[in-house]
């Protein structure tokens, strides 16, 4: 399950107007590529059209191309459902389904998805998820508790649960720690530091001290000008971005003179 | 340092005491009484307009002692605190007055047989509306077993699928404009609808329920979409980012976390037609007999049972306007369950977290 990604001359709109341009990167297998830059430079807009989430908000159409092991994401007959099965998603606010258990939830993927699981085949892809997730040892006890009852970094991790009990091969993550203290941010870098074993992970983040500790590969997205649209500016590997990066751009909001 | 400084001119500024003047407690407690007093006796009857007057006076005093020893905004406060009051105490007053006439010539009424009888073949006293209450609950359950459905899905169309087109608007407008139908419209409606199927003098129970259904259909499509337009998108986000299409998201996600709020609109709604007499009166008719069939003959439901008894009342009157009051209140009373389950359905449905 090595997936890797190949976005080239991606535009990304809403409606008529252009939120990112021009957009060229590799997302390699198995590592983590963080996304950095100011606010509105388009990178959550970006991300969440390498799953197709963007469509969920009317108007928003895509040009160009999203290759993911070859296959082009928004080529004919392909299925945004199905899309989104392989490429999972973590969002900035925890967002655990209200009306479902810890367990309920973690199955949710698997359950909404119509899929019929025997007793001890669910408790396993819950136990497993949760041992993933980190969260195991702390709801053991209480798993058909609602998950609104867990603490925000707790539900954070019921939510990464869910998303890898669907076994994505891609898992992307907008901003999963900017809700949450440092300790639970700490917990869930661990974890990124963890599944990238076995997952290709993109996270978008405005920390950029975050970005340097969990990511292999950093991108700089910023707006072009005032009303133009966002772009990326610098691609690379995380030490060099940080150290020696290209652009005097990228270099200026490393060092936090903007942004 | 001989040359004498001129002291920089300070503005004297005494530290605002953060402790008020207040009230005697007592004095405005006893003021207050004493105005609901007098109102009370004027409105119920042995007190002339007088006493009125004296209260509204009484009461007035507060704001103006108050803006004297407590200040300006103390007293604007107590004034709006005043008006509030009153306007919720006039609000009440048609209710009460509603629920203790009822009561007062209903009670005596009720008996075992005032449920369990019809008036089939009854002359003066006696009898009961038990033909009515079978009546009144198998239209308004038809009413509801039309609406609901209708409703809903408008409901889950306008917000999930439609939102931002001009067919979601259109619809939107449409339900408006039903919401101002009037009740005698929607029953000639139903009666046409009839006549052209069934011919002319078709009296029907479904016809009602048509009729009920009709002024039912926009009041829980506008409390659907509202408890729909409650979930926070995040959830269908996440639902999505799962992979999972959208109408299981609405089936599995959306609608179990809207359900509380749905069934209390629907129950609500039920409330509001379920007293709706033109309609009734014009497409179920009336009747003195029991009739199990929504599809066959006249149904008597409760407010044509009170209305036709109050019309018509026979000779001598007296039994049937008695009968009339009870009926009034087997109806208030049922629609106060409605109310009651409404409250319980919506904190037994409610999402665990939020209880």
């Amino acid at each position: 399950m090595a997936t890797s990604i190949d976005v080239s001359d991606l535009n990304i709109y809403y409606d008529d107007f252009l939120a990112v341009e021009g957009v060229n990167i590799s997302i390699p297998a198995r590592a983590v590529t963080a996304f950095i830059g100011p606010s509105g430079c388009g990178k959550s807009t970006f991300l969440r059209s390498l799953n197709r989430m963007h469509e969920a908000i009317r108007g928003a159409r895509v040009e160009g191309k999203v290759l993911v092991d070859g296959e082009d994401l928004y080529g004919r007959g392909i299925d945004p459902v199905d899309v989104r099965r392989r490429i999972g998603m973590v969002f900035q606010r925890p967002n655990p389904f209200p009306t479902m258990s810890i367990a309920q939830n973690v199955l949710a993927g698997r359950r909404l998805n119509g899929e019929r699981l025997k007793k001890a085949e669910a408790d396993a892809v819950v136990e497993q998820a949760l041992r993933r997730a980190g969260l195991w040892a702390e709801v053991k006890d209480r798993l058909d508790r609602p998950g609104s009852s867990l603490s925000g970094g707790q539900q954070q991790r019921l939510c990464i649960a869910r998303a890898i009990a669907v076994e994505p091969d891609v898992l992307l993550m907008d901003e999963p720690c900017s809700a949450l203290d440092p300790i639970s941010t700490s917990v869930i870098e661990d974890l990124i530091h963890e599944l990238k074993a076995e997952y290709t992970i993109v996270i978008v983040t405005h920390n950029m001290q975050q970005a340097a500790r969990v990511s292999d590969q950093t991108a700089f997205f910023n707006l072009a000008g005032v009303g133009r649209p966002g772009r990326l500016v610098e691609l690379g590997p995380t030490e060099k971005m940080f150290a020696n990066p290209d652009d005097p751009a990228t270099e200026a909001y490393i060092q936090g003179r903007f942004g | 340092m001989t040359m004498t400084l001129t002291p920089p001119e300070t503005r004297e500024r005494t530290a605002p005491s953060l402790r008020t003047r207040r009230l005697p407690k007592a004095a405005v407690g006893a003021l207050h009484g004493l105005a609901v007093l007098l109102a009370v006796a004027w409105i119920v009857g042995p007190a002339d307009a007088r006493a009125g007057l004296l209260a509204v006076v009484l009461a007035g005093i507060v704001p103006l002692w108050s803006r004297i020893v407590e200040g300006r905004r103390k007293a604007k406060d107590r004034l709006v605190t005043l008006l509030v009051t009153t306007a919720f105490g006039i609000a009440l007053i048609p209710l009460g007055s509603i629920v203790w006439t009822v009561l007062e010539k209903g009670v005596p009424v009720l008996s075992r047989e005032f449920f369990t009888y019809s008036m089939r073949n009854v002359v003066g006293e006696g009898g009961g509306i038990h033909h009515a209450i079978t009546g009144t609950l198998l239209i308004t359950l038809g009413a509801t077993v039309i609406s609901v459905p209708i409703g809903l899905f408008t409901a889950i169309y306008v917000v999930e699928y439609g939102d931002g087109t001009r067919l979601a608007g259109a619809l939107r407008f449409l339900v408006d404009v039903m919401t101002g139908i009037p009740s005698i419209v929607a029953g000639l409606f139903a009666y046409a609808l009839f006549v052209v199927i069934f011919g002319d003098g078709v009296r029907m129970g479904i016809g009602g329920a048509v009729a009920l259904s009709v002024l039912m259909v926009p009041v829980v499509v506008r409390s659907c979409e509202e408890m729909l337009k409650l979930v926070p998108t995040e959830l269908r986000e996440a639902s999505y980012a799962l992979g999972v299409p959208q109408w299981r998201t609405i089936v599995k996600v959306v609608l179990p976390t809207a359900l509380a709020g749905i069934v209390t609109g629907v129950t609500l709604a039920i409330a509001r037609v379920i007293g709706e007499t033109a309609p009734l009166l014009v497409i179920a008719g009336a009747t003195d007999s029991v009739n199990f069939n929504l599809f066959d003959g006249r149904m008597a439901t409760l407010p044509v049972f009170t209305y036709t008894s109050i019309i018509q009342p026979g000779v001598p009157p007296e039994p049937a306007i008695a009968r009339a009051w009870g009926a009034a209140l087997v109806l208030l009373l049922i629609v106060m369950l409605l109310n009651l389950i409404a409250r319980l359905v919506s904190h037994v449905f409610s999402p665990a977290g939020e209880r």
